[in-house]
């Protein structure tokens, strides 16, 4: 499949900065793609510089075939955006919102009502369409922003933290419409988010720190660079458990907390072989697989969410925003 | 240029002003009440210029100060746009964005016109006699000064950041421009350091040009009113534009 996005070290600096450092990666169409980091990592930046909204400081970056310096036009036009911050006309209804849109990203006349009518059933907010946005809550105001975004059928769907402040129910939701859209359309996605769970379902993640690019693999490939799916179990008999699972395996078995756990490739479908060798001794057994978490720990040395933020970097984080703030 | 676009986003301002209710009956509250209440309380001391009340003079002036505020309010809305992200969304739209200067400049122009079209109304109630081809230019001037009015307010939308900023641009711009005009005081009655001011505010010509075509008085020369209203338009909408332009 061919790359929709390309990015080739591409850099942001603001004012000392570097928001952005040296980035290169490639996104290919259809592909469902995830940047993961911290606050403050970059991923805004990123997704501005793409989006044309900034200009680089260096380096280039292609998107749908345009390149976002020279060709920004033709690449808004191919773009769905939905921002960090909503970005919604408050004092316009849902579909005087929505219909300004098509308007300007150029949806043909005859399509418009139709088209509008699908997203607004997409997101589940068809009763509302005539309400005014500051009667919104946040949560209907980032489905019907998401609605928008796919109301021109963009070839590449860009989303900021499109479920950040949001409940568990409308983050679900959210991720519903996405995977509905996934199935029915070949729309790319890029999406930035630091909840690394909701990377789970990405084809490929891209890990950001500090505007650099850590890595990028599949969560799959990532979580085994962590180590291996550990398989544990309670038994009637642990001593003996432990003899016949080592030898019969040859795996080494630990004792921890009362239960004996191994580590194994395939560790879920390796699980039906244990039942069915040792199903009498057995009171429990489970796997737990590496998350995201761990990845990002064991490659930043932190945890996503660690507001402790090394000593050198947060004043010079500090200074920057204050000059860089609006 | 997109003629859809341009539309749309005109549109869409004249929406948003319409449905401000309170704002839009606060303007024309104001203008009556100026023309009213000035007109008559000021009757008693106005030495008669041209052969005119005194509500009779004010009322080419108390259009102009109508779609002065009009004008800048309306542009003035990108600040609040700006602030609660609208704006973004405008401008990341695939349009030129001189579509959308030009749609915020002619939704400013439409509803500053509108409204000077209400206080046109009020013509006989001070005693104005209006023949249809006057009526037609009036509304032409308004037009043609709205877009310079609504240049001004795009220009100050660039340069303020917050939306408090507005009741300080009323004090310090607005009023200074409407008072420091021929709007309300008859040149002749003026010293000169202050006629010299006067000489300098845009508002000004355009106001002698109302005066001119409503109840025939005139300050300037013609010639010299409409160059300047008209190269005041062309500068300030160029200005307006480039500024726009370069936002983000
Ligand atoms: N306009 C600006 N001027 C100066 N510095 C900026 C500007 N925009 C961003 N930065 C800095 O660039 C860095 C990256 O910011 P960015 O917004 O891209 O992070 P992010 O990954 O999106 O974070 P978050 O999760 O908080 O949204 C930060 O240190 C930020 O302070
Ligand atoms: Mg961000």
């Amino acid at each position: 499949m061919k790359s929709i996005i390309s990015v080739d070290k591409l850099t942001k600096k603001f004012s000392g900065l570097n928001a952005v450092d040296e980035i290169s990666f490639d996104v290919k169409e259809g592909e469902f793609f995830g940047f993961v980091g911290p606050n403050g990592a970059g991923k805004t930046t990123t997704i501005n510089m793409l989006c044309t909204l900034i200009r680089p400081t260096a380096g280039t970056a292609n998107v749908a075939g345009y390149d976002v310096a020279s060709q920004s036009s033709k690449v808004r036009e191919n773009i769905g955006l939905v921002f960090q911050d909503t970005t919604l006309d408050d004092r316009l209804t849902a579909w005087e919102n929505l219909e300004f849109h098509s308007v300007v990203y150029h949806v043909p006349a005859r399509e418009r009502k139709q088209r509008i009518d699908h997203v607004f059933d997409l997101v589940e907010l068809s009763n509302h369409k005539n309400d005014v946005i500051s009667t919104f809550s946040g949560g209907m105001k980032r489905r019907l922003e998401v609605a928008r975004g796919l109301l021109h059928s963009p070839r590449v769907l860009f989303l900021d933290e499109p479920t950040i402040g949001l409940d568990p129910q409308t983050r679900r939701r959210i991720w519903d419409y996405l995977a509905r859209l996934r199935s029915e359309t070949n729309m790319t996605i890029f999406l930035t988010t630091h909840y690394l769970d909701e990377a789970e379902p990405c084809d490929r993640v891209g890990i950001i720190d500090h505007g650099k690019l850590i890595v990028i693999d599949t969560p799959n490939a990532l979580k085994s660079r962590v180590g291996a799916d550990v398989i544990h179990l309670s038994t009637t008999d642990d001593e003996k458990m432990k003899n016949l699972l080592e030898t019969k395996y040859d795996v080494t078995v630990k004792d921890v907390k009362g239960e004996l756990a191994f580590e194994k490739e395939n560790a879920e479908e390796f699980l039906i072989r244990v039942v069915e060798d040792f199903k009498p001794y057995l009171t429990s057994i489970g796997v737990r697989r590496p998350t995201l978490d761990d990845v990002f720990l064991k490659l930043t040395g932190r945890e996503i969410r660690d507001e402790d933020v090394p000593p050198k970097h947060s004043m010079s984080s500090i200074a920057s925003r204050v000059k860089g703030g609006r | 240029m997109d003629l859809e676009a341009i539309y749309i986003i005109w549109l869409r301002d004249l929406k948003i002003n319409w449905r401000d209710r309170g704002n839009l009956i606060g303007a024309l509250v104001r203008s009556v009440l100026w023309l009213v209440v000035l007109g008559l309380g000021l009757r008693a001391g106005f030495r008669s210029v041209g052969g005119v009340t005194f509500s009779q003079y004010i009322f080419p002036g108390i259009i102009g100060m109508t779609i002065l505020f009009a004008a800048v309010q309306s542009a003035i809305s990108i600040v609040w746009e700006r602030e609660f992200g609208f704006l973004r969304e405008l401008l990341i739209a695939p349009i030129p964005r001189t579509s959308i200067t030009i749609g915020k400049t002619l939704s400013g122009a439409t509803w500053a016109t509108l409204q000077g079209t209400v206080v046109l109304a009020l013509a006989p109630v001070v005693g104005v006699s209006l023949t249809v081809t006057q009526v037609l230019l009036t509304l032409l001037l308004m037009l043609l000064i709205s877009v310079t009015l609504t240049g001004i307010g795009i220009i100050i939308a660039s340069r303020i950041v917050t939306f408090q900023g507005f009741g300080v641009i009323v004090n310090v711009i607005l009023m200074p421009m409407f008072f420091l005009s021929t709007a309300i005081f008859p040149l002749p009655w003026l010293p000169d350091w202050l006629k010299a001011i006067i000489m300098a505010n845009p508002l000004t010509y355009a106001v002698d040009l109302l005066r001119l075509v409503t109840i025939g008085l005139y300050d300037f020369p013609l010639m010299l009113d409409l160059g300047l209203t008209i190269g005041l338009c062309i500068i300030l909408t160029t200005a307006a534009t480039f500024l726009f332009v370069k936002e983000i």
